[in-house]
């Protein structure tokens, strides 16, 4: 069924009695062209972009929960594409690009909201490097402005200026950054791919690869044994422990990183304010709720949540830049499990074992290259070759010495 | 999550600094011929078990000791703490873990 105006209003006239389930439920065959293991946001679009761009429809999700559970469901939504080096602003402006055209693509309401996302400067030498990176964001096709203290106390009058330790000298601007409604993502893209005919098998862990002559050509799971031409997985948070299965040790540790939402207040934040001197970002949420985070936790977890002195310390960055939110109550705090590789980039690479892929290593970035990632997976998967715009992120780049650390700091600040 | 340091008794974590797997302990030697992928292993590559997970603390708010804490990294709960000189004599002279 479509989605439209129009149905809204039939099936309102109606009592509602024509909406279908957005997506199938159906066994597992004994066979598929392709295995995406982990219903998440990426390994779902994944699905959708092999069926709508390659037409490969014979191909199965499989879920160890229920799709969606992982961190599309745990993050704070926001898109944005500043990054700065070659091997990733275009990869995150294809993104960006994605996202602009995303409902219309696979005709789900994700409440796509391009509010702008604004990253504070506290200091000429962050001014400097803020204009470089709007510069090299610029190159790339994105969009950047570089605001001065005038320009951002027009857009955000509600922040600390008197704050002499660290005070707001400006920002670099992407109004095309804001955030998303993530559920509907998963949610959308697993109703694209559905429609095309891709089984999305929930309640399906996978316990082991199959092997044969050192390919791999299936996955045992808790629903049996399943066939497959290619094994693509993605599973960010819990990459160490299913490629383990694959008798893989990986360039990522597993950390949490927690998040926050406040009570619902009239609207106060515009967009996604980043604070410079500390790391604190905030977004307000279209129900009114304050949605902020900061560092992870800092320490090897798969727990899904973590502990309070970070609390502390991302509740001491937003009194920083932004004292007015002090008084306002914390509603809801999670943690999330991410891959942290050790260059702070991600991986969609072939592995060393034929037939099987592997997408992961987003460390706390994963939620806005959503769309990327699974469009440059599918390319992988269907072409077997790297798209243009993510050549760079390879397995192997530690060994080879390509690394792409835009931040300078992976799982670890003091590796490099 | 509080640390049961051998010397001081029980400390708050913040007080630590987290390094990660204790196989950093166990260096390379740069004098092999393979000295380049032991390296890469080394520095680079890592188990990032679900479960019980070896790990180096550095107490750098307290006696600045390096610790090797047995760690679960799916319950948080702590159920073994040495000093990481312990540990390293012990590799050293080639005994079990």
């Amino acid at each position: 069924m479509r989605y439209s105006a129009f149905q809204v209003l039939k099936e309102g006239l109606t009592g509602n009695k024509g909406w279908k389930p957005a997506w199938r439920d159906p066994e597992p065959r004994q066979h598929y062209d392709v295995i995406i293991v982990g219903g998440g946001g990426h390994g779902l679009a994944t699905a959708h972009y092999l069926a709508k761009e390659h037409g490969i429809t014979n191909v199965a999700v499989l879920e160890k929960g229920w799709i969606g559970s992982g961190n599309i469901g745990r993050n704070t939504t926001i898109i944005r594409s500043n990054y700065m080096l070659p091997g990733n602003e275009p990869f995150y402006e294809l993104s960006m690009k994605l996202w602009e055209g995303l409902e219309q693509d696979f005709n789900y309401n994700a409440m796509v909201s391009q509010r702008g996302i604004v990253n504070l400067y506290h200091s000429d030498a962050q001014r400097d490097a803020y204009a470089r990176r709007g510069n090299s964001m610029r190159l790339a096709g994105a969009d950047s402005i570089l605001l001065d203290e005038a320009g951002i106390r027009n857009l955000c009058p509600d922040l600390d200026y008197e704050n002499a330790r660290f005070p707001i000298k400006g920002g670099l601007w992407q109004p095309r950054g804001g955030t998303v409604r993530h559920d509907a993502v998963a949610w959308g893209y697993a109703r694209g791919a559905d429609s095309r005919g891709v089984d999305i098998i929930q309640n399906c862990e996978v316990t082991g690869f199959t092997m044969d002559n050192g390919r791999c050509v299936g996955v045992d799971t808790s629903r049996g044994r399943i066939s497959a031409g290619k094994v693509a997985v993605c599973v960010a948070g819990s990459s160490g422990r299913v490629m383990s299965m694959a008798g893989m040790r990986l360039p990522i540790e597993s950390h949490v990183l927690q998040a926050f939402v406040s009570e619902g207040l009239k609207p106060t934040i515009p967009g996604v304010v980043t604070f410079g001197a500390g790391h604190f970002y905030i977004s307000q949420s279209d129900k009114g709720g304050l949605v902020f985070g900061g560092d992870i936790d800092g320490y090897n977890s798969y727990a899904q949540r973590g502990n309070l002195p970070v609390v502390e310390d991302v509740c001491e960055g937003g009194m920083a830049v932004m004292p007015m939110i002090g008084r306002a109550r914390l509603l809801r705090s999670w943690g999330g499990i991410m891959d942290m590789s050790m260059d702070g980039s991600p991986f969609i690479d072939k592995t060393a074992v034929p037939g099987l892929y592997f997408n992961g290593g987003w460390c706390y970035g994963g939620f806005k290259a959503t769309p990327a990632s699974g469009w440059c997976y599918a390319h992988l998967l269907a072409t077997d070759q790297h798209h243009d715009v993510a050549t760079k992120l390879l397995l192997d780049r530690f060994k080879t010495g390509a690394v792409v650390d835009e931040r300078g700091a992976g799982a670890q600040p003091n590796l490099h | 999550m509080l640390i049961d340091h051998p010397l001081l008794g029980l400390r708050d974590a913040a007080e630590f600094v987290y390094l990660g797997d204790a196989s950093l302990i166990n260096r390379p030697d740069p004098e092999s011929g393979s000295a380049a992928d032991q390296f890469y292993e080394y520095l680079h590559l890592r188990s990032n078990n679900a479960g019980e997970h070896r790990e180096l603390w550095y107490h750098e708010q307290g006696d600045r000791s390096w610790l090797v804490v047995t760690r679960n990294t799916l319950t948080h709960n702590i159920t073994r703490v040495e000093l990481a000189r312990d540990v390293a004599q012990r590799n050293a002279s080639g005994e079990p873990a």
